[in-house]
């Protein structure tokens, strides 16, 4: 049987949703056997590949690389995974949205720096005006709430997966 | 057969024959029964407002959906309390209200004791159809003892009522409309300066959501207490 391959994308969220993803103990060996996991911020494959059968994705869309990212996942998966509360409701990451990103951006490099205080306009790429949840950007297929969801969730959803089967949480998944 | 008792009603519920006493409402029959409806704003030993609209029920025969905190148990009425439609209703519902304030659990002293997150979860809400507005709101932490957070408010108006029919302080009210309505301590005064709040701390127990709280609590750690509200109805009721 061919291997489904696999991406998880880190956008704007604290990673814990990857750490979760990690702790569900001796099973991670078990969906390791089924996949190859073509893209990851735990492997060190520089460039999203051209088809993806499942893409997991943590954190919200809230700056012009993850929207750009976005789009450019979407259009190469054929399921993509909205995991944990930034991804799903823009959760942490959203509280900005209130301040407008140049109040953000004062706040952060200049009223708050002590060296040299300057918004930085290289390399890093510019904020969009609010931090939102993916499927407000592209169609997702699978959304798994939770700040982070439990591993034993994550489990399941992936486990369902890749067996072919349509995720189903049993009202397990919350917000929060 | 014989006539019901006075004051006995019989109706259906989900195709089940049920009586009840004529003065309760169908919501306090189904709860008799362990019929699950959901509700956000109707709490036991409160007057009813009828404005959250979870409670909704069908009734055989009628366009319009009741709601059932509202809906006196009449004879001969045939209610669903279960149906796709009010399925729908009720998820588009919770969901607007999460999009319409920052709710944002898991930084909420409420979380995993919030009665809007768990509607959600029971409703099977697994993501918000509706784009988030991400609001502006203020949180009020004048007061010595408790903290009001606009964003996690869902205009129930429990808080208002309890001040005004339990402690007879009526400290609180809803100023605004629709999407700007807001809950108010006074005449919009910071909470700390109301003259009329006894600090009793009945609204913040009522309050199903973390915009009422007390100080000193972190994220999950506010547990409400409701158990005084049926207590002290109960007590009114036996020495009226
Ligand atoms: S503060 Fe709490 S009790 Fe008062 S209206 Fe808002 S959600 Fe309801
Ligand atoms: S519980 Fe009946 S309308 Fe809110």
């Amino acid at each position: 049987m061919s291997k489904v391959r696999l991406a998880t994308v880190w956008m704007d969220g604290c990673s814990g949703c990857h750490m979760s993803f990690l702790d569900m103990d001796e099973r991670i060996l078990e969906i390791a056997d089924k996949v190859d996991l073509v893209y990851s911020p735990l492997v060190d494959i520089k460039t999203f590949p051209e088809s993806v059968d499942v893409t997991i994705v943590e954190g919200a869309v809230s700056n012009e690389d993850d929207l750009k990212k976005a789009k450019m996942i979407r259009a190469r998966t054929k399921i993509l995974v909205a995991l944990g509360d930034c991804a799903v409701t823009s959760n942490v990451p959203a509280m900005r949205n209130q301040f407008g990103t140049e109040g953000v951006l004062a706040r952060a490099y200049l009223e708050n720096a002590q060296i040299n205080p300057h918004v930085p306009n290289k390399v890093i790429p510019p904020l969009l005006p609010q931090a939102r949840p993916l499927h407000e950007f592209v169609p997702v297929d699978v959304f798994v709430p939770g700040c982070p969801p439990s591993a034993d969730d994550i489990f399941s959803v992936v486990a369902d997966l890749l067996a072919g089967r349509t995720p189903d949480l049993h009202g397990r998944g919350r917000f929060g | 057969m014989s006539p019901a008792a006075p004051g006995v009603v019989t109706f259906v519920m989900d195709g089940k024959d049920v009586s009840a006493r004529a003065d309760q409402t169908v919501l306090a029959v189904a709860r008799e029964h362990n019929v699950a409806i959901p509700t956000l704003c109707a709490l036991e030993g409160l007057s009813t407002v009828g404005a959250c609209r979870l409670c909704l029920v069908e009734i055989a025969g009628s366009p319009k959906l009741q709601p059932a905190c509202v809906l006196k148990a009449t004879e001969g009425l045939n209610v669903s309390t279960r149906s796709e439609r009010l399925d729908k209703y009720r998820k588009m519902i919770v969901e607007l209200l999460l999009s319409e304030r920052n709710h944002v659990c898991s930084v909420c002293v409420s979380n995993g004791h919030c009665d809007l997150q768990s509607l959600a979860q029971s409703l099977g809400i697994d993501h918000v159809r509706f784009p988030y507005l991400y609001p502006s709101f203020a949180v009020d932490a004048s007061h010595a003892r408790f903290t009001l957070d606009h964003n996690r408010c869902v205009l129930c108006t429990r808080c208002v009522r309890v001040c005004d029919e339990v402690e007879g302080a009526h400290t609180w009210d809803v100023m605004g409309r629709g999407i700007r309505s807001q809950v108010i301590t006074g005449l919009k005064q910071p909470w700390g300066e109301s003259e009329s709040c006894t600090t009793c701390g009945k609204c913040v127990q009522v309050c199903p959501t973390g915009a009422l709280s007390e100080k000193g609590k972190s994220v999950a750690e506010m547990r409400k207490r409701r158990d005084f509200l049926p207590y002290l109805t109960q007590m009114r009721e036996e020495h009226a």
